[in-house]
């Protein structure tokens, strides 16, 4: 079990749980957590499961892939900390993880 | 016209009673005309998901009907590419329009990277209100209780709005949008044009309109406009010295964000006098329109395929497509597969998960205006549930002759007032 924090862009928060091996992406859906469509249901394919990593949880949660980074490209809003919901498996060491919602998906 | 005296019909073979060999072909226009094509994507669907047609009109090509399938095509932009058209007929050799959708990264993500942020929902909340007006507008001034074209004089009219909106173009000219859209797209036995020599005449005056536009908002941008965007973009303010460059993008923008729209609106009206019992759930609770308007968007599948050409021998489904072959994404099959959708074929406002449709394709390529056409339609719903109590279908439509814009030349309603 890996709770993961979910911070809205009005700045409210919602602490869920969820199973290890989960996407993030798929803990929100499975928690109600509004700000996350996910229209392709975590294809990594239509960039609508867009967070941004909380700073100091980056170097453990690691960088996009090529087709992620293709995928966050076509973002206008994207970041240096934005990563794809679904391309984030939780495990133990992510346990506590925070990432915000951007105000808009695309 | 070539139009007017095509009077007779022609005939809509039964799908099951032809073999399934290399001469089954479903990209021919008089089935999507007829709206008799559901049959044979529902053969291909359970027989031969990866079908090999040998011989057609646009030459030899792959069907890929399966959503799973569709998908796994989709994505995969390094073996199955975009370059030289993404529809099944091939673009005129002697008048190409190089426009993103047609291209492979990086120079389609350079490209669509300047213009995305004008359909940014941060955008799109600026637009809101002057959609809205519009919209009212124009359902105001429309007659109850006698027959009307809605093809015309809702979905047309609103969706060209929209576009000289979009591109702050003037707005007494509107109708020139319109026009251009459907000159690009259309199949010469349609009766739009007349011959390819028309199509360019008509495009290049597209051209020449659009250069002063852009010279202008060079010198004086606008506020927050398409071609002010590209006109300052990094890599394409310099797009006026590739002429045919940016008449494709023009075109892509303009077809992008009209047929597509204005079917979509057309075909909502149609599901719902299809399924009385979802426009009675609709009319109780109008909070629904939020996830109807997903699912108006998978019904209509306003357009009926995207192609690629794969790059590299490989494998979809158990068949080896070869390099070099046309592969075509039948989303307007996908979105009907039941293995993907349960009751595909049924119009269901409340769908649990409305969004998972192909329509707006998925992967680099996916539909850049998606929020826009969505919020577009959510508004001119919110409008019609306001004042009527039905928009009531009152004969045939009309289907367009194409298989790949789906959509609707004519719609018959009366209006009943709440």
């Amino acid at each position: 079990m890996t709770t993961v924090t979910f911070v809205q862009f009005s700045g409210e928060t919602k602490t869920v749980d969820g199973d290890n091996g989960d996407s993030v992406m798929k803990i929100a859906l499975d928690n109600l957590v509004p700000g996350i469509d996910a229209d392709c249901g975590g294809e990594c394919s239509c960039a609508t499961c867009h967070v941004l990593i909380e700073s100091e949880w980056m170097s453990r949660v690691g960088t996009a892939d090529d087709q992620e980074n293709a995928m966050l490209d076509l973002n206008p809003d994207r970041e240096p900390n934005s990563r794809l919901s679904c391309q984030i498996a939780v495990t133990d060491e992510l346990n506590g993880l925070v990432v915000n919602l951007p105000e808009f998906q695309y | 016209m070539s139009d007017a005296i095509r009077t007779s019909k022609e005939l809509v073979v039964d799908p099951y009673s032809i073999p399934l060999d290399g001469n089954f072909n479903v990209a021919q226009s008089h089935l999507f005309e007829q709206n008799a094509h559901w049959a044979y994507f529902e053969r291909l669907r359970k027989e031969a998901p990866v079908h090999f047609c040998e011989e057609s009109e646009f030459g030899p090509y792959w069907s890929i009907t399966r959503f799973e399938d569709i998908m796994q095509v989709d994505t995969n932009h390094k073996v199955f590419s975009s370059e030289g058209g993404i529809t099944l007929g091939d673009q005129d050799e002697d008048f190409t329009l190089p426009m993103f959708i047609a291209m492979d990264p990086p120079k389609h993500d350079d490209q669509r990277k300047v213009v995305s942020p004008v359909v940014a929902p941060i955008n799109l909340v600026k637009l809101e209100s002057t959609i809205r007006a519009r919209a009212a507008n124009l359902l105001d001034a429309l007659p109850v209780g006698e027959e009307i074209d809605w093809v015309d004089r809702i979905s047309i009219e609103l969706t060209t709005q929209m576009l000289a909106t979009l591109f702050d173009f003037p707005f007494e000219q509107r109708r020139k949008l319109t026009r251009w859209s459907d000159v690009a797209t259309a199949n010469l036995e349609q009766g739009i044009i007349e011959s390819e020599d028309q199509r360019r005449e008509e495009l290049i005056e597209c051209l020449t309109t659009f250069t002063e536009i852009f010279k202008e908002r060079q010198q004086t941008p606008g506020d927050n406009d398409l071609i002010t965007m590209l006109a300052h973009g990094e890599t394409t303010k310099d797009m006026l010295e590739r002429p045919m460059e940016f008449l494709g993008n023009l075109i892509l923008l303009i077809v992008g964000g009209n047929d597509t729209t204005r079917n979509s609106i057309s075909g909502g009206i149609l599901a719902l006098n299809q399924h009385p019992d979802e426009y009675q759930k609709l009319r109780e609770n109008p909070g629904l329109i939020a996830s109807m308007v997903p699912e108006i968007i998978r019904w209509q599948t306003p357009l009926a395929h995207m192609r690629r050409r794969a790059l590299e021998d490989t494998v979809i489904g158990g068949k080896t497509i070869k390099k070099g072959d046309k592969v075509v994404m039948w989303y307007v099959s996908g979105n009907r597969d039941e293995s993907a959708i349960e009751t595909p074929d049924k119009f269901i406002i409340d769908r649990a998960k409305p969004r998972q449709h192909l329509s707006f394709g998925f992967g680099i390529h996916r539909c850049m205006g998606n929020r826009l056409a969505e919020m577009q339609l959510r508004i001119v719903w919110e409008e019609i549930l306001k004042r009527f109590d039905t928009v009531e279908v009152v004969g045939a439509p009309a289907y367009i002759r194409s298989p790949f814009v789906k959509g609707y030349a004519h719609l018959p309603v009366v209006l009943h007032k709440k």
